[in-house]
C-alpha cells in the first residue's frame, strides 16, 4: 500500500508530482505524431499518383522510395533528417555570412522524419484502396461526362479515403510509436520527459511504466476512434459477410 | 560526394554488421518460441490463457519498443539488490541481454497474432473433410492444420522478420554499438549525414533484399499445388 501512495506522489499533481509534465508531454507526443502523418498523408498522396501514373521512370522512383524507407531503420532517418539538416541550415547561414552552428528545431526533425517514412506506408495503403474502387465507377463518373479533376474530386477521393481507414489506423499507431523515437533528437515528448524524471528521482521503473501506460490510452483511444470512423463511412455500404 | 569517405564508413559499419544480425536472429528466434507458447497457452488455457495472450499482445503492440527496451534496461536497475539474490543481476546488467529480452517479448507479441491470424485461415470444409477420412487430434494437426496454418502465415511473418531486423536498431539507444550505433557515431563525429545514411542504409536493403528472397524461395516451395502446371498434351 506504501509503495502504491508512494508511486501515485511520484507521478501524481501535487507539489512534488511530475503528472502535470507527463501530460504536457503526452501532449507533445500527440502533436509530433498528427504534424508528422498530416506530413506523410500529402507526401504519401504524391507518391501514390507517382505509382499510378502512367509513366515508367514516375513509378520506378516511387516504388524505389517505398522500398527505400520501409527497409531501413527509422533511427536512420531521424539521425539523416536531425544532423543533415542542421548542416543544411549551415550552409545556407554560410550563404548569409553566418559561420556558426544552427540546430535543426527537434520538432521539425519529428514532423519531416515521421512524415517521410509515414509517407511510404500511406501510398502503400493509399494505392491498395484505389486498386479497390471498382472500375464500373470510374467508367460510370467518365460517361456521364466529368472531367478529371471533379471526377477525382467528386468520386476517387471519398472513396479511396473509405477504403483506406483502416490501414491509416495502422500506420497511425506506427506513427505513434515511432514518435518515442523523436526523444533522441530531445524533443521534450513522453518518452523524454520520461527520461527527465527517472534522471532527476532516480525512479526509473515508475516512470518508464507509466510512460507505457500513457502510450497504452493513447494507441487504445485511437484504434476506438479509427473504429468508429470506419463504421461511419461504412454506413452506406453492404457488407458481403 | 566523398566516395573514399563512403568507403570507410562502409568498412566500419560492416564490423556492426555481426551484432545486429546476432540481435535479430536471437530475438526472432526466441520471440518465435515464446509466440508458440502464448498461441497454445490461448488456445488450452480456457478463458485466462485468452484473456492474458490478449493482455499481453495489447501491452506489446501498444507501446513503443524504445520505452520497453528503457524499462528493461534501466527501470529493472532500480531493483538491483532484488536481482542480485536472484542471480538475474548478470543478466539485466548487460544491455545486450536486455535488448534481446526487449525485443524478444515485442516480437512474440506480434508473432503470435500472426500464428493466431494463420490458425484461423484453416477453413472448417478442410477440418472436416480431415475427420471425414478419420483423422483427429494430432495427426489431423500435424498433416491437416499445421501445413496449411504456415503457408498462409508466411507473408507476414517475413514481414515481421524484417520489421525485427529494423528493430534492432534501436539496441544502439541502450549503447549497443550495432550498425545503426556505429552510424549514428560517424555522423556525430563527421556531420556527413547523408553520406552516411546512405552507406547505413545500403546495408539494411541488402539483408532486407534477402531476406525477401529468402521468404520467396520458401514459400514457392510450401505451394507446389499453386504453381502454373506446365502445358500438357491432352
Amino acid at each position: 500500500m506504501e509503495l502504491i501512495d508512494r508511486y501515485l506522489v511520484l507521478v501524481g499533481f501535487g507539489e512534488t508530482g511530475w503528472g502535470p509534465l507527463l501530460l504536457s508531454a503526452s501532449a507533445m507526443t500527440l502533436g509530433v505524431s498528427i504534424c508528422g502523418f498530416l506530413a506523410g498523408t500529402v507526401i504519401g498522396s504524391v507518391v501514390t499518383f507517382m505509382k499510378l501514373s502512367r509513366y515508367m521512370v514516375l513509378r520506378w522512383l516511387a516504388d524505389g522510395y517505398t522500398t527505400i524507407l520501409r527497409g531501413v531503420p527509422d533511427l536512420l532517418v531521424i539521425y539523416l533528417f536531425y544532423f543533415g539538416g542542421s548542416a543544411f541550415l549551415g550552409y545556407l547561414g554560410g550563404l548569409f555570412g553566418y559561420q556558426g552552428f544552427i540546430g535543426m528545431p527537434a520538432f521539425l526533425t519529428g514532423t519531416l522524419a515521421l512524415g517521410v517514412v509515414s509517407a511510404a506506408y500511406q501510398s502503400e495503403v493509399f494505392r491498395g484502396a484505389f486498386k479497390s474502387v471498382a472500375s464500373g465507377e470510374l467508367e460510370a463518373a467518365s460517361a456521364v461526362g466529368m472531367r478529371p479533376w471533379p471526377k477525382f474530386r467528386r468520386i476517387v477521393a471519398p472513396l479511396v479515403l473509405r477504403y483506406a481507414i483502416p490501414g491509416l489506423g495502422n500506420t497511425w499507431q506506427l506513427v505513434l510509436k515511432e514518435s518515442a523515437l523523436i526523444s533522441v533528437t530531445g524533443l521534450v515528448e513522453l518518452l523524454r520527459q520520461s527520461q527527465i524524471a527517472a534522471g532527476s528521482t532516480r525512479r526509473p521503473f515508475e516512470f518508464y511504466l507509466t510512460a507505457v501506460v500513457l502510450y497504452l490510452v493513447i494507441t487504445w483511444a485511437s484504434s476506438i476512434a479509427f473504429r468508429h470512423l470506419e463504421t461511419r463511412t461504412m454506413r452506406g455500404t453492404r457488407s458481403s459477410l | 560526394m566523398d566516395f573514399a569517405f563512403m568507403w570507410e564508413t562502409f568498412l566500419i559499419l560492416l564490423t556492426g554488421l555481426p551484432l545486429t544480425l546476432e540481435l535479430a536472429v536471437t530475438s526472432i528466434l526466441a520471440g518465435g518460441i515464446l509466440a508458440l507458447l502464448l498461441s497454445l497457452f490461448a488456445v488450452v488455457g480456457g478463458p485466462i490463457g485468452r484473456g492474458f495472450t490478449r493482455g499481453y499482445v495489447f501491452v506489446f503492440r501498444g507501446s513503443p519498443l524504445l520505452v520497453q527496451m528503457f524499462l528493461i534496461y534501466y527501470g529493472l536497475g532500480q531493483f538491483r539488490p532484488l536481482l542480485q539474490e536472484l542471480g538475474l543481476w548478470a543478466i539485466f546488467r548487460e544491455p545486450y541481454w536486455c535488448a534481446v529480452i526487449a525485443l524478444t517479448l515485442n516480437t512474440a507479441a506480434y508473432t503470435s497474432e500472426i500464428f493466431r491470424g494463420g490458425l484461423n485461415a484453416v477453413s472448417v470444409q478442410q477440418v472436416e473433410a480431415a475427420r471425414a477420412c478419420g483423422m483427429s487430434g494430432p495427426l489431423l494437426f500435424r498433416r491437416i492444420v499445421l501445413p496449411i496454418a504456415i503457408r498462409h502465415a508466411l507473408p507476414a511473418y517475413g514481414n515481421e522478420v524484417i520489421l525485427m531486423l529494423k528493430a534492432t536498431a534501436l539496441a544502439s539507444v541502450i549503447t549497443i554499438m550495432e550498425v545503426t550505433g556505429l552510424a549514428g557515431k560517424l555522423i556525430a563525429d563527421s556531420f556527413r549525414a547523408f553520406e552516411v545514411f546512405i552507406v547505413a542504409g545500403a546495408i539494411y536493403l541488402a539483408i532486407t533484399f534477402l531476406v525477401t528472397r529468402l521468404m520467396m524461395i520458401v514459400e514457392f516451395w510450401l505451394s507446389p499445388h499453386l504453381r502454373m502446371r506446365p502445358p500438357t498434351l491432352a
